[in-house]
């Protein structure tokens, strides 16, 4: 019985309401013609509902804030910046730049089940103003010395040219790297070119399709070059080339957020250590949480983590200070630091009209300078290393125009005539995530710190073996090993026993 | 009652609203908008997660099926030599060969049936192959190496790349002719790895749809190749236009390097 009155109540009140909407639809009408005069009829009702109505609308905010403030809620009562990053994942990445994207594809790519691994990857400048990724000069070559890092290219640039197959997202346009397969040629003089023949054989042995050439050779093929001095000439036909830094970082980044990657703007300024007694009676450390702090504010949220990986670039030893590794004696374990350093290296538009064109390679001399192409206007970019005791100061990105003309300019003039009559348009710098140990990637966990794998100190070629690299780490990370690529030689061991594993073709 | 319905109706009118915007499917080709049936799919992707493993698998097995097809002829390489897996290869792809020293071409028909005669001439070798609008890819060419080939075309193929264009320097000491028109995901960062074929006598580089400033880098190319003859055809060359694209190109790099530093 109840319920049939029930039942009719509702459907008087939807009739009421169905009629109260047309006659609000009337009143409109009305309105629109004379409003004043049809309200002086009804301000007593009016106002005597709107108290009726604050009231109630008070009774709920207060029976809202009780209801927020009961244990168990979500209320507090500070504010909650909605960027903070979660309180606990599997693993954080230090370091957005395309080593710390492409660990996280990874990572993504081999985990099992969806949502497998829950992985951060922080990052402290959103803009990227400072990222070596960014202000690299994007070439990728097979031409080293050690195998390790042909390896690491060729994987690279297998990856490169599947890149849509890989980091294409459903729904987004397809990935241009904008590659240019214009190869990299490198330049020997007499006391080098039994080295130069040396990696030849290294890097034909890994699979790489480079050839060597005669002056006369190098003279036909390249007419424009002044073969002077040059001893012997190294040319990569394929797999070579450059490509755009900033498509391959995006596309690492967007496909790694479609995959579940939460990225998290703000820069680690701490961790939290808990040592650990193991049997055999020593301890190592192991961090259990990594402080990150916002933006442009004090305010920072502790991350509960498994596993920390640095891929921090040239400022990644920064971070290994501030654990407390490597400030022991010397000589043992726990004063093994990280021997990696931003060094500042300058890159130079110059426009040259004349210059070579279309025909130009990535061209390495054994002066030490560089240069290659850049777009289709007559521009180019170059570069050199400056000597050990010269290094620039690494405070800031200022570029010196000076070192252009006094070490840059004579060296590409004397090889490339052509280039005299240049005009230098702008410049830019960026640091080198640079190993001063052997100039090579530190790959793999700290012998301390058995939570933390560190990728870096890759000292001017970690841009193209990104892909590569980014795979192994998260090998070593969900398999234990590695799998595809061998890499145990890019470990800490060496550093630790002392045993360099020298690149000879440092650019 | 009407609860649910609710999703259902959110579902109708999401999925409306992006057949209404045009979107790619990044598997596809390029330039052309998807197809109705393409902007549904998508859709349902954005919806269902089965809906976008489905799709994945789809597109790997389309490219597991490409790279079959241009897979290294191990087997008949083995038995029979370079040139008879070469020819096979060709004829495998519906496209045609003619041997050195010989008039006759050799080709499949439209159904992919093929005499076997070319299999009698074990010493000679391939010296034009006509491949175009097959799916020869960058691995594929793989199965011509070894041959002195004189006259190489690859009109319309779809998967022809600029990595691609950077193996055929395999050919750099025999190729005169090469014909790469119509294939469209060509771009300059290719073109400029034909440097390594000085022998090259002709080139058509015509209806390139990828190709930015295609009046600025005719010229580049000709001066890249000196001795041959360039073919360009498909592209609004007009004055006004040239100028402005050199114009543009100009303005771009600028850009680009004050972004950089
Ligand atoms: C002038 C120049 C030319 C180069 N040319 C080439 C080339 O031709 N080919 C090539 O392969 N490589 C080249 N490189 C090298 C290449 O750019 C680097 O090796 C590579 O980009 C390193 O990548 P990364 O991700 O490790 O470092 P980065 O790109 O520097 O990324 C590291 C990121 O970590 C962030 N970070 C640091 N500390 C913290 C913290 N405490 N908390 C949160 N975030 C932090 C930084 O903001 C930065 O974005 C060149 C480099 C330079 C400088």
């Amino acid at each position: 019985m109840s319920t049939l009155l029930k039942m009719r109540v509702t459907v008087r009140t939807v009739y009421g309401l169905l009629n109260s909407f047309r006659v609000i639809r009337s009143h409109e009408c009305t309105c629109a013609h004379g409003c004043n005069a049809s309200r002086s009829f009804t301000t007593g009702r009016i106002l005597h509902n709107k108290f009726y109505k604050d009231l109630e609308n008070q009774f709920n905010a207060v029976r809202d804030k009780v209801v927020d403030a009961l244990p168990g809620s979500q209320w507090s009562p500070f504010e909650i910046n909605p960027n903070l990053p979660p309180e606990r994942a599997d693993i954080v990445i230090i370091g957005g730049g395309v080593i710390g994207w492409s660990i996280a594809y990874w990572l993504k790519k081999k985990e099992r089940v969806r949502d497998g691994v829950k992985v951060i990857v922080v990052e402290k400048d959103p803009t990227y103003s400072q990222a070596s990724t960014v202000l690299s000069a994007g070439g990728i070559r097979q031409q080293f010395s050690l195998t390790e890092n042909i390896q690491l290219s060729l994987a690279s640039a297998d990856f490169l040219r599947n890149v849509n197959d890989h980091l294409g997202v459903l729904n987004q346009e397809a990935v241009d790297l904008q590659f240019n397969h214009s190869g990299y040629l490198f330049l020997a003089k007499e006391s080098v070119a039994h080295i130069m023949e040396e990696n030849y054989s290294t890097q034909r042995l890994a699979g790489a399709k480079v050839a060597l050439l005669s002056p006369m050779q190098l003279k036909e093929k390249f007419p424009w070059i002044n073969t002077e001095g040059v001893a012997l000439a190294s040319y990569g036909l394929e797999n070579e080339g450059w490509f755009d830094p900033w498509t391959l970082l995006n596309a690492f980044r967007k496909k790694a957020i479609s995959m579940g990657v939460i990225q998290s703007i703000g820069e680690v300024t701490g961790w939290l250590k808990a040592k650990r007694i193991s049997l055999r009676f020593s301890s190592d450390e192991h961090f259990s949480n990594v402080d990150i702090r916002m933006p442009n504010s004090l305010e920072y949220q502790p991350v509960e983590c498994a596993i920390v990986v640095n891929a921090a670039g040239a400022f990644s030893a920064k971070l290994v200070d501030m654990m407390g590794i490597g400030t022991g004696a010397k000589d043992t374990l726990s004063g093994l630091s990280l021997p990696v350093e931003p060094r500042k290296r300058f890159i130079y538009v110059v426009n040259c009209p004349d210059g070579p064109g279309l025909d130009c390679p990535f061209l390495v001399d054994y002066s030490g300078i560089y240069f290659r192409r850049e777009g289709l206007g007559g521009n180019y970019i170059a570069g050199t290393s400056p000597e050990e005791d010269m290094e620039p100061d690494v405070r800031n990105l200022d570029v010196d125009h000076e070192f252009f003309n006094e070490k840059v300019w004579p060296s590409l003039a004397h090889r490339v005539p052509a280039f005299e009559c240049l005009k230098v348009t702008s410049a830019w710098a960026g640091y080198y995530d640079y190993n001063t140990f052997d100039q090579n990637a530190v790959l793999g966990i700290h012998p301390l710190a058995q939570n933390m794998y560190f990728a870096t100190g890759f000292s001017g070629h970690g841009l193209q073996h990104s892909p590569a690299a980014g795979r192994a780490v998260a090998e070593l990370i969900l398999d234990g090993r590695y799998q595809t690529l061998d890499l145990t030689g890019l470990g800490f061991q060496r550093i630790m026993s002392k045993e360099p594993m020298l690149e000879k073709n440092i650019v | 009652m009407a609860a649910p319905l609710m999703p259902l109706q959110r579902f109708c009118k999401l999925a409306s609203l992006h057949l209404c915007v045009r979107r790619r499917l990044w598997s596809s080709s390029g330039a052309t908008p998807p197809s109705l049936y393409k902007r549904l799919l998508l859709a349902l992707t954005q919806r269902f997660y089965d809906v976008e493993i489905l799709l994945n698998w789809r597109t790997q097995l389309k490219s597991k099926a490409l790279h079959k097809k241009n897979a290294y002829y191990h087997f008949t390489q083995e038995h029979y030599g370079d040139n008879i897996a070469s020819a096979y290869f060709v004829l495998n792809m519906q496209g045609a060969f003619r041997y050195a020293g010989q008039s006759e071409w050799f080709r499949s028909d439209s159904s992919g049936t093929f005499s076997w005669d070319f299999v009698n001439q074990k010493d000679s070798v391939l010296e034009e192959v006509d491949l175009s609008h097959t799916v020869i890819n960058q691995i594929g060419l793989g199965n011509l190496v070894g041959n002195p080939l004189h006259t190489l075309l690859l009109r319309g193929c779809h998967e022809v790349d600029d990595w691609a264009l950077a193996r055929l320097h395999v050919f750099q000491d025999t190729l005169e002719e090469l014909d790469i028109s119509c294939c469209p995901h060509i771009t300059i960062g290719g073109l400029a790895a034909l440097r390594n074929l000085k022998g090259l006598r002709r080139l058509n580089v015509s209806s390139l749809p990828r190709l930015c400033s295609p009046g600025l880098v005719i010229i580049l190319l000709e001066e890249m190749l000196p001795l041959c003859q360039v073919t360009a055809t498909g592209y609004d060359l007009s004055l006004t236009q040239l100028g402005g694209n050199v114009d543009e190109e100009d303005h771009g790099e600028v850009k680009l390097s004050l972004g950089q530093g």
